[in-house]
This record gives structure tokens, C-alpha cells and sequence, in this order.
């Protein structure tokens, strides 16, 4: 057995998904120990933040202490974030419209495009088919960029409830920075948020957690059904075995994702919780555990130690435990790890389609990518609220995969290289 | 030690697998009897049907047809507990010793069964102890050495012996050995066979042994059962049969057995 344990950990591949897989339990584990926000509160107004840290305004100016940095590259960092491609490609347009020829402009240097600007811009101009919007919208544009560029601070007013007047308080000049560990209020949002303002990054972990819970159920469900099932239609034989691989057969036939699709759209939303869905996903996949375990039975029930174990007065309980189930354990147990995968992306498949647990409760990942699709974060581009979640879904599916051939490989002695 | 009790009889005794175009007679109705004490042969190639008819004596795989009578009495093992009283009665020794343990049990483990069905399991440890090694030392085996350890890090012939050990422990009337030495070196071979013949005068059981090996029944048995395809083809004792036999299967399981002082005959094999 020791023996047994040195070579599964001596196999590449299966240290490989181990590892993997152990530090995705490990962040479930630990994270929550950290940060222990509940992971389904709305932190934000308006969806899917970017990913970034979140600086409180009002603390940074009201109660942090400033410093002036001198940095060079400030002003031209400050115009290039204004100068976003839409307004880059207008500028262009217009440049090269007034006869700028187009080979000229450089539209990424951001320098020398606003010095071009500056020479050429005059808001009497107009071009052909320009409308009085576009016009406005290149004066504000040359009005935004003066301002940035002017040296003058921003002033901070406070307002006289009684007259209404507005009393200057404050002034911030473009050289003023504050520490940011002196800010009391700021986020880290490594993931940003998701439709519903959530972090994406807590959701997700906690519905990793849930996720692997569901697998683990619904594998342990699937593998006990199955192994039973197998074990006694295996070994009994005769009309049991016949009864037992009809109803088999009839679950094979049946595919099992339609099958689990129309249970759990009959059980309603109401009753669908995690665990519900669990036990529901592990009904309907102990198939081929069932069949595949039935075929290692019979090649077993005929050897000579098992008939050596009935000779010794064993009863058939005694012989299922002892002579036939240790020797496909090794079997058995890679059937779970490719159960519980299978449950994790069985769960995920439900929940896209929008018949997965209910959603008040708990995240899990097939959850995650249910709000993402629906509030169109793949259409708008807002890849932090599902990109992370197919890796986390990916990642335990292959993890669990390179598990269970590392196994196979230690446990097949034909594969064994 | 021959006595004329039948202790073991068989009429029109069947086994059939597969049904339709996939159906085999593997044993296709043997009569026999089998007189208590006697040494039993039954002699047959690879096929023949002959370890089919022991696991249907032992058993261990339903009769399709026919009745098998122990002591007299028609055998009924329905049940597991009938079951388990008939197979205090008659045990086997298999063909291959490194397939017939669980690798998962080990040594204590096995000879413990023994002790139990016999009735012994609410001895004390002591008396077990005592047990055990008296079966080990009577196939030349030291206990002591043995303990913890499981029987795949035993040799082949200490496979055997260690199932002649539990055959001791068990002390059946009857004792089924299939092929006991086809697995077993030439020169611990002769060891096992004596051995099981010392235990044949130990406990006073009447063995049957299953063989291809015809010069081995010559040897060991005094009635010897000749089977081809599913069929007695000839009985006997086994000077009647061997030295002068009636049957052209007889005659050419004779000429298969290599002789050393002869070259042997290819063209009728």
C-alpha cells in the first residue's frame, strides 16, 4: 500500500493535477479566512467595474496630506488617458480633412498630435456634411484638453445653504498626490465587478467552493449507486443481473443531460438548492460506473481467491467487500475523480441554461456564467466576469483529469512507461 | 484404508453454457461413484471438462442437469449455511497457487477462515496460535516466519503448501485438487504430492485429483477416470487402465507423456 502511494506520487502527471487541483482547495480554504465578505453582496452602482483599486475622491482630498511630486512625464500621462482611440481617430479625421496629409499624423504619439491640433484647429472651420453637434463636440474636446493643460489647480468650493453662494475651500493643484496608505477608504477589486455589482474575485472563490461540493456529491452519489449496482449484478448473475442491466440499458439509451435538464426543470426554481441539484446530477450519471463495474465483477467472480473465499465459508457480503472490491478500488476511485469533474461541468451546463440552483443563495460557477450571459458581458467586452470563471472551471476539469491518468497510469501496468 | 462406502456419486451429470448457436457441453452426463478412501483420477487434455466437473462437485457452479449424491444422500446447497456445511466436507486445492490468495489478506488471515469454520473461532488466541503452527510445520513451513506476511512474497511450491496447511486446518472428507503441480517446479513437484499423500493418511480423506498428467495419475491414484470431450471415455483402476488400456484417447494421452530415454513422437500429437 505504501509502496502504492510512492508510485502515484512519483507519476508527473498526477503531481501536475494535484498540485493544481490542491491550490484551488486551498484558496476555497484559505481566502475566506482573509476576506470574509459575504460573497454575494452588491458593492457597486452600476455594473461590471473594471478590474483596479478603488481610491475613495472625497477621503483623498478631505483627509489625506498632500505631496507634491515634480514627474515628468505627469501632463502628457494626464492628456493620453483624456485622449481615448475614438477621439484620437475624430482628431484625425478632421486634421486630414483640413489638408493635413494623413502620412503626417501619428495619432498613438500623443504630442505630437495635440501640438498639431493646436496649430491647425480653428472651430470657424467647417467640413463638408459637419454638423453643429460635431462641431460642439470638437470645441469641448479643445476646451477639455486647455484644461488639462493649463497649470492652474482645481478649485474645491463649498455651498452656503442659506445663500446658496459658493465659497472657494480648497485648492488642488496637478503636482498634488496623497499616499494611498493614508487613504481610510480605497478597494481592491483584482476582478472587478459583475452585473450586479458584485466582487467577482469573492464571488468567485466562494463558488468554486460550492462547485466542488456539488461534485463532490454528485460523484459520491453517482460512484456509491454505480458500484453497488455493478457490484451485485456482477457478481449475482442470473435474473438480477438481467433486471439490473435492463434498467441500465434504459438509462443509457436515455441521454443524460435531457434527462437531468427535465428533472430539473420539474423539481421548480423554488426547490432547486445546491445540494438538490447535486443529488439530482449523481441519479443521473452512475451509468457507466454501473456498467463498467459490472464487467470488472465478472472477470473477478470466477477467479480462484474468490472461490478460495466461498470454500473458507464466507458469506456474499464478506466476499463483495473483501475479494472483488479491493481489487477494482484503484478502478473506483479514478471512476469518483472523473465523476466529480463531470458532476462540476454537469452543474455548469444546467445552471447556463438557467436550470441550475436557485440564485439567492449561493454563487457556484455555472451560476456565474448564467449572469454573465444574460447581462451580455461577453458582447460588451467585460471579460473579467466570465473569463475567470472558464478558467476556474477549466483548470479543476483538467486538474482532475491529469488525477486520473497519472492514476491509470500507476495502476495499468500496460501503460506504464 | 479402502472402505466400500460411496462417498461421493454422480448420474447423468451436465453442464451446458450459452444457449442457441453459442451452446457448449462442457461436461455432457459423467456417471461416477467414488468410494470413501480410494485416490481418484480424472485424466483428460486441456478442455476436456474435467475442472468444469470438479467446480460442479465442489459446488461452486450449478449442474444443468443431473443429481449428485454425497454420502448417499442427494446433495442440496441451495443456501449459503447448506453451502457452508457441505464445504466443511470437501475443499480444493487450485492449479494456480499465485491467483488462489487474496493479496489484500494475509497469512493469519487465511489459516484464521480455517480455524473458524471449524468451529474454533472462540478459541483463545493461544490455542489458534497452536493450531496454525501445527499446520504449518506438517507442510515444513515455520509459522513464525510467516506471520504478517501476505502469500504473494511466498514461492510457488510455499503457495501450495501453505494451501495444503488450510486443507489440514479444515480436515474435509473430501479434497478436490485441480491440477495441484501443473504450476510447480519438477523438484517441489514430488514434495507436494507426498505431502498430500501423508495427509490423505493424516485426517483420512479421500483426494481427487484433477490432472492432464497421466503418468502423475499412475502414481498417486488407484482408480483413474479417463474424460474427453465432456465424457468418461474409460474407468478403472489405474493399472487396468494405464497399463492396458482399452480406448485409442487412452493410448495417445500415453504417448504424449515424454519419456527421457525415448525420442518423442511428434506425428500423432
Amino acid at each position: 500500500m505504501k509502496h502504492m502511494f510512492r508510485q502515484i506520487f512519483q507519476s508527473g502527471r498526477f503531481l501536475v493535477g494535484f498540485a493544481i487541483f490542491s491550490a484551488i482547495v486551498l484558496t476555497v480554504v484559505i481566502y475566506p479566512l482573509f476576506i470574509n465578505d459575504p460573497p454575494l453582496e452588491i458593492l457597486s452602482r452600476g455594473t461590471f467595474l473594471a478590474p483596479g483599486i478603488y481610491v475613495n475622491v472625497y477621503d483623498s482630498v478631505n483627509f489625506s496630506t498632500r505631496y507634491t511630486l515634480l514627474l515628468d512625464e505627469a501632463v502628457a500621462r494626464r492628456v493620453g488617458a483624456r485622449l481615448n482611440p475614438d477621439d484620437r481617430a475624430t482628431m484625425l479625421e478632421w486634421l486630414t480633412g483640413n489638408g493635413i496629409p494623413e502620412a503626417e499624423i501619428d495619432t498613438a504619439d500623443t504630442a505630437a498630435l495635440l501640438e498639431l491640433w493646436h496649430n491647425n484647429f480653428d472651430s470657424s472651420v467647417r467640413l463638408p456634411g459637419m454638423t453643429n453637434a460635431d462641431r460642439n463636440y470638437y470645441i469641448r474636446l479643445t476646451t477639455s484638453l486647455e484644461g488639462l493643460l493649463a497649470t492652474e489647480g482645481a478649485i474645491v468650493a463649498a455651498q452656503d445653504t442659506a445663500t446658496g453662494g459658493l465659497t472657494e475651500t480648497d485648492v488642488i493643484n496637478q503636482t498634488d498626490y496623497v499616499n494611498i496608505g493614508e487613504v481610510p477608504n480605497f478597494r481592491v477589486l483584482p476582478l472587478g465587478t459583475d452585473n450586479f455589482g458584485r466582487d467577482v474575485l469573492t464571488e468567485l472563490v466562494s463558488a468554486a467552493g460550492v462547485s466542488l461540493t456539488i461534485g463532490l456529491v454528485a460523484g459520491t452519489v453517482a460512484t456509491t449507486i454505480g458500484l453497488l449496482l455493478g457490484l451485485v449484478s456482477g457478481y449475482m448473475g442470473g435474473l438480477i443481473d438481467d433486471v439490473i442491466l435492463f434498467i441500465t440499458n434504459l438509462f443509457t439509451v436515455i441521454p443524460g443531460f435531457v434527462l437531468l435538464i427535465l428533472i430539473s426543470f420539474s423539481i421548480g426554481q423554488e426547490q432547486r438548492g445546491a445540494f438538490t441539484i447535486a443529488v439530482v446530477i449523481g441519479l443521473t450519471s452512475w451509468v457507466w460506473t454501473a456498467r463498467a463495474v459490472r464487467a470488472q465483477v465478472i472477470s473477478l467472480r470466477n477467479r480462484d481467491h474468490v472461490n478460495l473465499s466461498k470454500l473458507s465459508g464466507h458469506s456474499i457480503a464478506y466476499i463483495l467487500a473483501m475479494d472483488i472490491l479491493p481489487y477494482i478500488a484503484s478502478y473506483v476511485v479514478m471512476a469518483l475523480i472523473l465523476q466529480i469533474s463531470s458532476g462540476i461541468l454537469a452543474e455548469a451546463g444546467l445552471s447556463i441554461l438557467g436550470l441550475g440552483p436557485r440564485t439567492t443563495e449561493v454563487p457556484t460557477l455555472g451560476l456565474m456564467m448564467n449572469w454573465a450571459m444574460i447581462y451580455q458581458a461577453h458582447i460588451l467586452g467585460k471579460w473579467w466576469a466570465y473569463f475567470p470563471v472558464i478558467l476556474v472551471i477549466a483548470l479543476i476539469s483538467f486538474s482532475m483529469n491529469l488525477m486520473n491518468t497519472g492514476l491509470d497510469q500507476v495502476f495499468n501496468p500496460t501503460l506504464r512507461g | 484404508m479402502k472402505s466400500n462406502s460411496v462417498i461421493l456419486s454422480g448420474k447423468g451429470v451436465t453442464k451446458v453454457f450459452g444457449f442457441g448457436a453459442h451452446k457448449t457441453v462442457a461436461v455432457d452426463h459423467v456417471d461416477f461413484s467414488f468410494r470413501q478412501g480410494e485416490v481418484i483420477s480424472i485424466v483428460g487434455e486441456s478442455g476436456s471438462g474435467k475442472t468444469t466437473l470438479a467446480k460442479m462437485l465442489l459446488g461452486l457452479i450449478s449442474t444443468s442437469e443431473g443429481e449428485i449424491h454425497f454420502e448417499g444422500q442427494l446433495r442440496d446447497i441451495r443456501s449459503h449455511k447448506q453451502k457452508k456445511e457441505y464445504w466443511k466436507n470437501i475443499q480444493a486445492i487450485f492449479q494456480d497457487p499465485f491467483s488462489s490468495y487474496n493479496i489484500f489478506r494475509k497469512i493469519d488471515a487465511v489459516l484464521l477462515d480455517c480455524i473458524k469454520m471449524r468451529g474454533g473461532g472462540k478459541f483463545p488466541y493461544e490455542q489458534k496460535l497452536a493450531l496454525m503452527r501445527e499446520a504449518c510445520s506438517f507442510v515444513n513451513l515455520k509459522f513464525d516466519e510467516l506471520t504478517n506476511k501476505y502469500p504473494f512474497e511466498l514461492s510457488g511450491g510455499q503457495q501450495q503448501r501453505l494451501m495444503i496447511a488450510r486443507v489440514f486446518l479444515l480436515k474435509p472428507k473430501i479434497l478436490l485438487a485441480d491440477e495441484p503441480t501443473s504450476m510447480i517446479d519438477a523438484c517441489s513437484r514430488a514434495t507436494i504430492l507426498d505431502m498430500l499423500m501423508a495427509l490423505r493418511s493424516e485426517i483420512g480423506m479421500t483426494p481427487i485429483f484433477i490432472t492432464h498428467d497421466i503418468g502423475l495419475a499412475y502414481y498417486v491414484s488407484d482408480t483413474v477416470y479417463i474424460m474427453e470431450r465432456g465424457k468418461f471415455v474409460e474407468s478403472g483402476s489405474a493399472d487396468e487402465v494405464i497399463l492396458r488400456p482399452k480406448e485409442a484417447y487412452t493410448r495417445r494421452l500415453l504417448n504424449d507423456v515424454p519419456k527421457l530415454h525415448e525420442e518423442w513422437d511428434l506425428s500423432t500429437v
